[in-house]
Parts: C-alpha cells; structure tokens; sequence
C-alpha cells in the first residue's frame, strides 16, 4: 500500500481540514439553532457556552488550514505548466483538464470558482467565532445579529460544500499525483 | 449609520455589527477582486503575490487584507455602542451574497 506525497497532502487538505469542516458546520448550524433560536426556557450553562466556543474557534482553524493548505501546497500542483513537447498531460492536472471539451468544465467553473469561494468559509467562519466569543450567552439578547450570523454560518456551508463537491470531483477527473512515494504496508503478491 | 450610546449593562451591538459587517465587506471584496484578477490584465499581474499559486494569491491576500482593515475601523468607531442593526444586516448579507455569486465563473464572464 502506498502513497505519494502530493496525494497524500490532497487528502490532509481535503480530507482532513475540508470533510472535517463540512461535518462540523452542520453540527454548529444545529447547536446554534438549538441554543439560540428555539423557544428554550434553560439558560445555557457555562460548560455549554465554553463547549460552543471551543467547538467554533476550531472550526475557524479547520476552514483556515483548508483553504491555505489547498491554495499554496496543493493548488500550484494543479496548475504546474508541462515542459514544452510534453504529451502525457496526466501529472498535470489544470492542462490535462483543458485538453478535452469533455473535462474543460471541470476546470473553467469547478477550480476556477472553487478556488475563490472558498475563501468565503473561513472570513465567515471566524466571524461567527469572534461573535460567539464576545457575547456568549448575551446573544440571546441579540435575535438580530445572531439571526445574521447563523446566515453567514450557512454561507460558510454553501461555500465549503461547493469547493468540497468540485474538490471531489476535480480529483477523480484529474488527480494531484507525484511526489515521493510513501510505503505504508507492505503487502503480498498473488 | 445612527449609533446612540449604550445604556444598558448588556453588551452593545456595535462590536457585533462591526464583525458582521466587515465579514460582508471582505466577502464582497473576495468577489470583486476575483472579478478585477480575471479581467483585467495588468492587475492580474499585479495579484502575483506567489508564483505557484498565481492571482489567487494576491486577491486572497488582499480580501483578508480589506476585511482585517475594515473589522478594525468598525469595531473602533462602534465599540461600546449601540447601532441600528438592521440596515447593517441587510448590506453586510447583500454584500456577502454579491460575494459569492461574483465568484461564479459564468456569472463573472457575463460581465
């Protein structure tokens, strides 16, 4: 069983931090509903509110390290311009992508808006974050704001999701492949 | 924007206004910057902040940039305030939904 480098940093990035981040907006989106919005008479505790805290500042840390891990390690990558006479496109992702009109599209609205929106997700995010930091239980004093940035949670949904679902899709038209090889296990031939 | 001093011993809005805001504002500029970069040549070039990663290195790092500046600025002229937070909601989710659909690629090039 092996791996090489850059799928490996593929899969940290999107696996990792994006899939990752993916799930835990859902659950954020739940907790905030749930704590704020509903018709609750309980107070939230002080475990609760350190509890939904911690959960979003790592959150913001997730959306952070998946969108700088996918834009400088595993995007140039990506987009790596092939030496002149080159005919296998195939450790070349964005050139291989654009050979074809069968493939182009993955490349010219899948990365092309990928890359951009998911930048969203972590401005967006970390808002979210600092709001909850600074008010904590007095949100609930605030339906307004916390009305709006339960909208901007949302966003950061959309966006993950977006560049989640292209990521996807981007590596299985056109993986990221190359690198050292990692030895994971060493298996036996038949 | 009308802002009055807080009275009260909750927290103000301001701070949160601030935030939401400058999110809006930093979501648009993300949008808009993104637009510029694929359009517009020379500034295309001049978003070459990191050769491998290219103009998506520049817009990023100037959105954040626009958003950090802009948190910064709000959040001193309205700390300890309290703001009419409705127009500041609806601008920062309109910027914010410009933001994003300025990201589309097909919308970008109808414009």
């Amino acid at each position: 069983m092996e791996i090489t480098v850059r799928s490996l940093w593929t899969l940290i990035h999107g696996m990792g931090f994006g899939a990752l981040y993916l799930m835990a907006c859902s659950g954020a989106i739940v907790e905030f509903y749930r704590r704020y919005c509903t018709h609750n008479p309980a107070p939230p505790t002080g475990r609760d509110e350190t509890f939904l805290r911690i959960y979003l500042a790592i959150m913001a840390a997730l959306a952070w390290l998946a969108v700088i891990t996918g834009s400088y390690i595993v995007y140039p990558w990506y987009r790596a311009k092939p030496p002149a006479g080159t005919t296998d496109l195939t450790a070349y992702p964005r050139y291989f992508l654009l050979s074809s009109p069968h493939t182009s599209a993955w490349h010219n609205i899948g990365m092309e808006w990928k890359e951009y929106i998911a930048w969203i997700a972590p401005i967006a995010i970390t808002m979210a974050a600092v709001v909850v930091l600074q008010y904590g239980r007095r949100l609930k004093d605030h339906p307004a704001l916390r009305n709006t940035v339960l909208c901007f949670v949302w966003a950061s949904l959309l966006a993950a999701g977006v560049a989640g679902f292209f990521g996807a899709m981007l590596n299985k038209n056109a993986p990221v492949e190359g690198g050292d090889t990692i030895h994971l296990i060493q298996g036996e031939a038949k | 924007m009308n802002t009055t001093a807080a009275t009260t011993t909750s927290l103000p809005n301001g701070p949160g206004a601030a935030a939401v805001l400058a999110a809006g504002i930093g979501s648009f500029a993300l949008g808009l910057l993104a637009v510029l970069a694929d359009k517009v040549p020379s500034i295309k070039s001049w978003m070459n902040f990191s050769n491998p990663t290219g103009p998506l290195s520049g817009v990023t790092t100037c959105a954040i940039f626009v958003w950090l500046a802009a948190w910064a600025i709000l959040q001193m002229r309205w700390r300890g305030r309290e703001v009419r937070f409705a127009p500041v909601s609806r601008i920062a989710l309109i910027l914010l939904a410009l933001g994003m659909l300025l990201t589309f690629p097909p919308l970008a090039d109808l414009l």
